[in-house]
């Protein structure tokens, strides 16, 4: 049993040491980029980024009910409460389309990010 | 109400089938049946609780509390389910001979039970609280909660509890000479996926660095969005576009805990085959 133990708590310290040795890159100004949504619709529904740098992404839900930000393409997930403020980090990306939904609206919540 | 059931299930899915193998690969542990359902009622009722603190975790740690709250979760389960499997690969023999009614129990059942405890209830907690929410969505906008939407949303569960149950129930029909075997494999490659999806969040949350962002794009030929992808995704933690931290995540988890089943199996081999000599 105690080199059970032993080996469990070796495991933690290790997923531990990783998470702090990937120490957070000084947030080194990123460019920020805001979505809006109203009515379960994005706007704009159309969002020009650059490629190839990592990019804030502030999504504003103005309805009173939660959204869930999702993209495939994008590979990020995120609930957003009623008339609440969500920051997603995305990319750095390549040039492409990058089409978006808001999960739970899934017929009007959705947008493309348009990276060049 | 079809578009709920969807929504639904794909949330209650991959809960439902961290369960089920859980629930097989522990079988025969003493006392089992009553630590699983009470893992599943405090991860419904943690559910309701992170739904209801959604805006105010979202809040925390400047707008990315989520994203950590999300990866801590993912993070204990991982640690669990490493802990489950060294405690298999020590006790898994006496618990295939007790089933094979060669009558040798489990004396130290309870910390394991606790380890299954805690999860059952993280898995239930983490995937419940989006359908909470998702309910709540409809329910409010709708201006309350319509028989459709209800009758949908009942669907969804049923449907993701039945798949769990038939992995369980597929499970249990494996032969007990490699049961412990598979069941341990199938725990390990969850236990990979799951730190491979809590580096996503530390990745969305720019805690970590993505490093090489995605290494593949498997999206057109296995998209997550199919259900293949869907299971692949919930078993195995099959990433459509992985990013490179997520790799390292997957691959350190799974050979860490694969290194220690090893150790603790051969360990714990000669003993259990001279108690079973006796």
């Amino acid at each position: 049993m105690p080199s059970l133990c032993r080996l469990s708590r070796f495991a933690a310290t290790l997923l531990l040491a990783i998470a702090f040795l990937g120490s957070p890159p000084v947030a080194a100004a990123d460019d920020e980029f805001r979505l809006v949504l109203q009515d379960h619709v994005f706007q704009p529904a159309e969002l020009v980024v650059p490629a190839g740098r990592k990019i804030k992404l502030v999504v504003e839900n103005r309805d009173a009910t939660p959204e869930e930000f999702e993209s495939h393409s994008l590979n990020r997930e995120k609930v957003i409460a009623g008339k609440s403020t969500a920051t997603i980090f995305v990319g750095p990306l390549k040039p492409g389309r990058y089409p978006f939904v808001g999960e739970y609206n899934e017929k009007t919540a959705k947008g493309v990010i348009v990276a060049r | 109400m079809f578009a709920t059931a969807i929504i639904v299930f794909r949330e209650v899915l991959e809960a439902a089938l961290l369960v089920g193998i859980v629930a097989a690969a522990t079988r025969g542990v003493p006392g089992r049946g009553p630590w699983l359902a009470a893992g599943i009622a405090l991860g419904l009722a943690g559910a309701a609780a992170v739904a209801l603190g959604t805006g105010r975790i979202a809040e925390m740690a400047s707008g990315v509390g989520q994203e950590l709250f999300n990866a801590a979760v993912l993070g204990i389960a991982v640690v669990m389910l490493g802990w489950h499997n060294l405690w298999m690969s020590a006790h898994g023999a006496a618990l295939a001979a007790d089933a094979r009614g060669l009558g040798r129990a489990i004396s130290d059942g309870r910390r394991e039970c606790s380890v299954l405890l805690i999860v059952v209830g993280l898995a239930v907690l983490r995937e419940g609280s989006e359908t909470v929410l998702f309910l709540y969505g409809i329910a409010a906008s709708e201006g309350g909660a319509s028989l459709p939407m209800l009758t949908g949303g009942l669907g969804g569960i049923a449907a993701g509890v039945a798949v769990g149950w038939l992995l369980y129930a597929g499970l249990l029909r494996i032969p007990l000479r490699w049961f412990f075997t598979a069941t341990g494999v199938l725990v390990l490659f969850l236990a990979a996926g799951m730190a491979s999806q809590a580096a996503r969040f530390l990745i969305q949350a720019d805690v970590l660095p993505g490093l090489a962002t995605p290494v593949w794009d498997t999206s057109a030929l296995l998209p997550q969005t199919s259900v293949a992808g869907m299971l692949l995704h919930s078993l195995v933690g099959y990433d459509a576009r992985p990013a490179g931290m997520q790799i390292l995540f997957y691959v350190l988890v799974l050979v860490t805990i694969a290194i220690g089943m090893k150790r603790v199996g051969r360990a714990a081999g000669p003993a259990a085959r001279s108690r079973g000599a006796s």
